[in-house]
């Protein structure tokens, strides 16, 4: 009978009640007394010089309570960057300023020129456009291979050039690596793109300022994955409020995949304007507004060389990558294709030598940062787009050549600088290919083809880092923060506990999930137990949720302070009982003496903590309360084997996504439901990437793709009914939970796949075709197809 | 969006007088309109809803034998009460946009504002019907005039639209991906005196007769009649989701299409 309670049991989703009947409470719920209302004006050219901006006029209009524009922010700091890179010379990367509203000039569309405070957000937006702005258009800089040429116009005058970082990984290994392509048997090359993209959350961002006159403390109420975060960027680097002046709530947040994450200058706006005005100030994003002031994911141009022995074995790998950047540093966007792009280029695969070269580029478009996944889609989709045109051109199937060069002994140490604990890539390959019937696939074919449709399969293996991440080592690769996690966990005398954690839940079931822990280490019901995050009045410091490391970090910073929970509450039941603290035994909820009848319930136990009539109060401390920061010995490696199987309409070029198997090993699992969840929304992330959604910049800088009606965010009916499977278990050999992470496989391990199929589909249909850019739309592989 | 008034008259002769006003428009189901409104491209000062025209609303077959649909008759209701008459007029309004589109947008809004890849303007120019407003009777053949242009003068309103009724016809729509709108889609329609063939979603001057197939397909309606025919790329749209090349073909595909699923 399946576990109805603690690590296992596949309990209902506690937050759902709340999401699912309107009940949630979104930062946009949260009203203040006499709140006013904030509009940006922002840049509709993506490069310009500001000759004037004329508040006069706007400001003389209905309900204006202030216009702000750059000259209010000259004393501010900007918006810093969490992560210095350095380059191949061993020299910083190059940093730009980030001013809060543009000084001096406009950087992409999207750019913040002024904001007006007013009594409505209606009055704020009339305002907005009867402000008279002079720009001087200047050319854009959209092309990344354009934008690093000598003659290319700056976007940032005071830099150099557009160059933020030429990056070398492992520097070192260089020689070795271009040596062994040189004299290597087989050499497959592909240059690719990893198409940009627009977030989107089913929330748009919020941001409300409060200031508290009588004990001068602020306030933020915003749309973040990381409350604690944006505290300290904000308070420590923008505004100049110390950490114990300043809360910031995320309460309720309907989605991030990483664009919640970083610290935005409306968040610095509406914190500063409160102060100043003495008034709450509200901003909420309209969905056109979010397309442009959200930080975008992904945008890499990549070459890629493979070098083979006769066998299929890897020699080597070397990559070149451009990755866009955008107008400005968001605050990880350094390190996403660096270290968590280039650390992940060894795969799955036994490959002796890799070298990873990245230019990160500024241009006239929005920021570019983390995106669910964050580098390591990009690094599985170029291997394995690669390995799969390896296999074809040297004629091995593409399941074989990929078993051939699996790691199999544990632990590993690849040559870009991570160590693989544990993991067994073979079992996720043969669970995917049971799952897939991939044996059937020649029937399936010719069903298609009776109807005219063109079938191909595609496979890939993926390995992520998650579980992000241990501190000293990722300040020695340039991160500006620790990457901990906390916990507190409180008792109450009746035996209910609350949990305080610096994870933060936009979606991920926290509130279910980590009751089902403690109430699995006590014993009791997982329904005594209550989560506490998004709040820095009730939490202790912590880092936040991305990377999937909620459950591996943060789970394990409960672990432990649950753990000092259970050894204390040991000594006050070795009190009650007359025993020693040795022979204790927690079972149930319940303590008794090994060996005996003796026992004494966990609510007594709480109890007794608190009301201490009968307690060792000589030696113990009462309460029943302990917190526990834990920062990660390694990363965590969850990995799996996924396989998509497409037809393609030969008429229009259509893709369907027919079948989708995905194989992961996460370790542990604690609610088998969340996990199969979030592996859902992450496939149809990826296939979304794959097939439909496509940023795109016009020579001018001018989003094209700038609403729903052209940027196609993937649909129900874009997507098969997942196989999906986890019980392929190689426990995290360094947490004490045993669990990697899922939060990000199915974006990760899925472009591929797709990508994959529809070459194959293409391959067996006599197109000889090596690749095609995604998003693989119709109107796309039409044109590959009629060349 | 900025301020406006709303009225909603219950007779055509009051909302004909009410359009009189400065700066008024009519409202259908407001599925364009409205969030044209909201992203503050259009302000009109006042919007006439066509909801309470009870004389606007429905669909029944004329004493001429043509299918008559008012102005501000819904998708969803064209879909459901049309099949009878004239099914491939209601297949078409059962696939524009989404449940609530359907709910909302009316035949006559979708005419008047003559979005280049809408699907009505298919329809009415594949079956030669007839726009018919407070003060006229006009032929779909002199009624879209390009991109988002009709025939329609200031104060004009489309009461209904009378359809003659094909002996078959089929409408073949290939989705662009991101609004779902006609990437290209085509109407063919048999009718005793030949076929009609208008195409939708390709062009740059909007709905447009495709004379070659109808001149192929009137001699014989089927797939080989127009197998051998192409159309070219000058003067289709060419756009993030499709090249003029791609939407040409793709008049070609769907008109085969359209014509095998009639037939």
């Amino acid at each position: 009978m399946p576990k109805d309670n603690g690590i296992g049991a596949s309990s209902k989703r506690r937050e759902d009640a709340r999401f699912l009947t309107g009940r949630g409470k979104y930062t946009d719920d949260i009203n203040l007394s006499g709140q006013a209302y904030a509009h940006f004006l922002r840049s509709d050219v993506a490069h310009g010089r500001i000759r004037k901006v004329d508040i006069g006029a706007a400001a003389r209009m209905p309900g204006v309570v202030r216009i702000f524009t750059g000259a209010d922010f000259e004393g501010v700091g900007g918006i810093p960057c969490g992560w210095q890179v350095t380059d191949r010379k061993g020299q910083p990367m190059q940093e730009p300023a980030h001013p809060i509203l543009a000084q001096g000039k406009v950087r992409h569309v999207g750019d913040p020129i002024a904001a007006v405070v007013a009594e409505s957000s209606d009055q704020a937006r009339d305002a907005a456009e009867a402000i008279a702005v002079d720009i001087e258009e200047l050319p854009a800089v959209v092309d990344m291979a354009a934008a690093i040429r000598k003659d290319s116009i700056k976007v940032h005058d005071d830099l150099d050039s557009n160059l933020c970082y030429d990056w070398g990984f492992i520097e070192d290994n260089k020689q070795a690596v271009d040596k062994a392509v040189k004299g290597a048997h087989h050499v497959t090359t592909l240059e690719l793109v990893n198409n940009r993209l627009i977030p989107n959350a089913m929330e748009p961002r919020v941001a409300v300022g409060d200031y508290s006159a009588h004990d001068g403390n602020s306030t933020l109420y915003t749309t973040s994955q990381n409350p604690h975060v944006i505290r300290l960027l904000m308070g420590a680097f923008v505004l100049g409020i110390p950490e114990h002046k300043l809360r910031v709530v995320a309460p309720d947040v309907g989605g991030g995949f990483g664009s919640k994450i970083f610290h935005y200058a409306e968040e610095a706006f509406c914190t500063f304007a409160a102060k100043q005005l003495k008034r709450p100030v509200k901003w909420t994003a309209a969905r056109t507004e979010s397309f442009v002031s959200d930080a975008h994911g992904r945008d890499h141009v990549t070459k890629i060389d493979l070098a083979l022995d006769a066998d299929g074995k890897f020699l080597a790998i070397r990559t070149e990558t451009l990755a866009n950047m955008g107008a400005y540093l968001s605050t990880f966007a350094p390190s996403v294709p660096t270290y968590l792009h280039g650390t992940l280029m060894a795969g799955n695969y036994a490959t002796p030598l890799i070298y990873v070269n990245v230019k990160a580029v500024f241009t006239n478009t929005v920021p570019v940062d983390a995106y669910r996944g964050a580098g390591r889609p990009e690094a599985t989709f170029q291997l394995e787009r690669v390995i799969d045109k390896a296999a074809r051109e040297m004629g091995i199937d593409p399941i074989e050549i990929r078993r051939r060069n699996f790691i199999t002994e544990f632990p590993y140490a690849t040559p870009v600088a991570v160590e693989y604990d544990t993991g067994d890539y073979h079992a996720v390959m043969d669970k995917a290919v049971a799952l897939a019937d991939y044996s059937s696939f020649d029937s399936r074919a010719a069903a298609s083809k009776a109807k005219g449709l063109w079938r191909g399969i595609g496979v890939n293996t993926y390995i992520e880092a998650c579980g992000i991440a241990p501190s000293a080592l990722v300040g020695q690769l340039g991160a500006r923060a620790g990457l901990y996690e906390s916990a507190t966990v409180r008792v109450n005398a009746t035996g209910g506990l609350v949990v305080m954690t610096g994870s933060h839940s936009h979606g991920q079931g926290h509130e279910t999930a980590f009751p089902q822990v403690i109430a699995e280490m006590i014993g009791i019901d997982e329904g005594m137990i209550e989560v506490v995050h998004g709040d820095t009045a009730n939490t202790p410091m912590g880092m936040g949720t991305y990377g999937s490391r909620s459950l591996a970090v943060g789970g394990s910073a409960m672990v432990r302070a649950t753990e000092k929970i259970i050894s204390k509450a040991k000594k006050i039941a070795a009190h009650l009982l007359e025993a020693s603290d040795a022979d204790i035994e927690l079972k149930d909820g319940s303590f008794s003496v090994a060996g005996t009848d003796k026992s004494v319930a966990w609510g007594d136990v709480c109890l007794a903590a608190y009301v201490p009539h009968n307690y060792p109060l000589d030696d113990l401390e009462p309460g029943l309360e302990e917190t526990a920061f834990y920062d990660p010995a390694n990363f965590t490696y969850p990995a799996g084997a996924y396989i998509c199987e497409v037809e393609i309409d030969p008429e229009t070029g259509k893709v369907l996504v027919d079948r989708f198997t995905a194989a992961d090993d996460f370790g542990n699992v604690v609610n088998p439901m969340i996990v199969e969840g979030q592996v859902h929304g992450g496939l149809a992330q990826g296939i979304g990437q794959a097939l439909t959604e496509g940023c795109s910049y016009d020579g001018n800088g001018q989003l094209v793709s700038g609403s729903y009606m052209d940027y196609a965010m993937p649909r129900a009916d874009d997507l098969p009914f997942y196989a999906v499977d986890h019980s392929c278990r190689t426990p995290c050999t360094h947490n004490p939970l045993g669990v990697k992470g899922c939060g990000e496989a199915g974006a990760i391990g899925s472009p591929p796949a797709v990508v994959n199929a529809v070459v194959d589909a293409l391959q067996r249909n006599g197109k000889d075709i090596a690749h095609i850019d995604m998003p693989l739309s119709p109107a796309r592989v039409w044109a590959a197809m009629n060349g | 969006m900025h301020d406006f008034e709303l009225v909603k008259p219950a007779t055509v002769a009051d909302a004909v007088a009410a359009l009189g006003g400065d700066d008024a428009q009519p409202l259908g189901g407001g599925q364009t309109l409205i969030p044209t409104m909201k992203q503050r491209l259009a302000a009109p000062a006042l919007l006439v809803s066509t909801a309470g025209i009870s004389e606007m609303i429905g669909v029944c077959m004329g004493s001429d034998g043509r299918l008559c649909i008012g102005g501000a008759t819904t998708h969803a209701a064209v879909a459901k009460e049309a099949a009878a008459h004239y099914p491939g007029v209601a297949a078409l309004a059962s696939a524009i946009g989404d449940p609530a589109v359907r709910n909302r947008g009316t035949i006559g809004g979708s005419l008047a504002n003559n979005d280049p890849a809408a699907c009505y303007p298919a329809a009415v120019l594949g079956s030669g019907a007839a726009i018919v407003t407070n003060s006229r009777e006009i032929p779909a053949d002199d009624f879209f005039a390009g991109l988002f242009e009709t025939a329609l003068e200031d104060g004009e309103m489309i009461t209904e639209v009378k359809f003659p009724v094909p002996e078959k016809s089929n409408y073949q729509k290939f989705v662009q991906p991101a609004s779902r709108f006609a990437l290209t889609g085509v109407f063919a329609a048999k009718f005793p005196d030949g076929a009609r063939v208008a195409v939708t979603g390709a062009s740059e001057s909007g709905v447009f007769r495709w004379a070659e197939a109808e001149e192929a397909l009137s001699s014989k309606f089927s797939v080989d009649a127009v197998s051998g025919l192409s159309i070219p790329a000058t003067g289709m749209i060419g756009d993030l989701h499709g090249s003029p090349e791609y939407r040409a073909h793709l008049v070609k595909v769907m008109t085969a299409r359209a014509v095998a699923a009639a037939a």
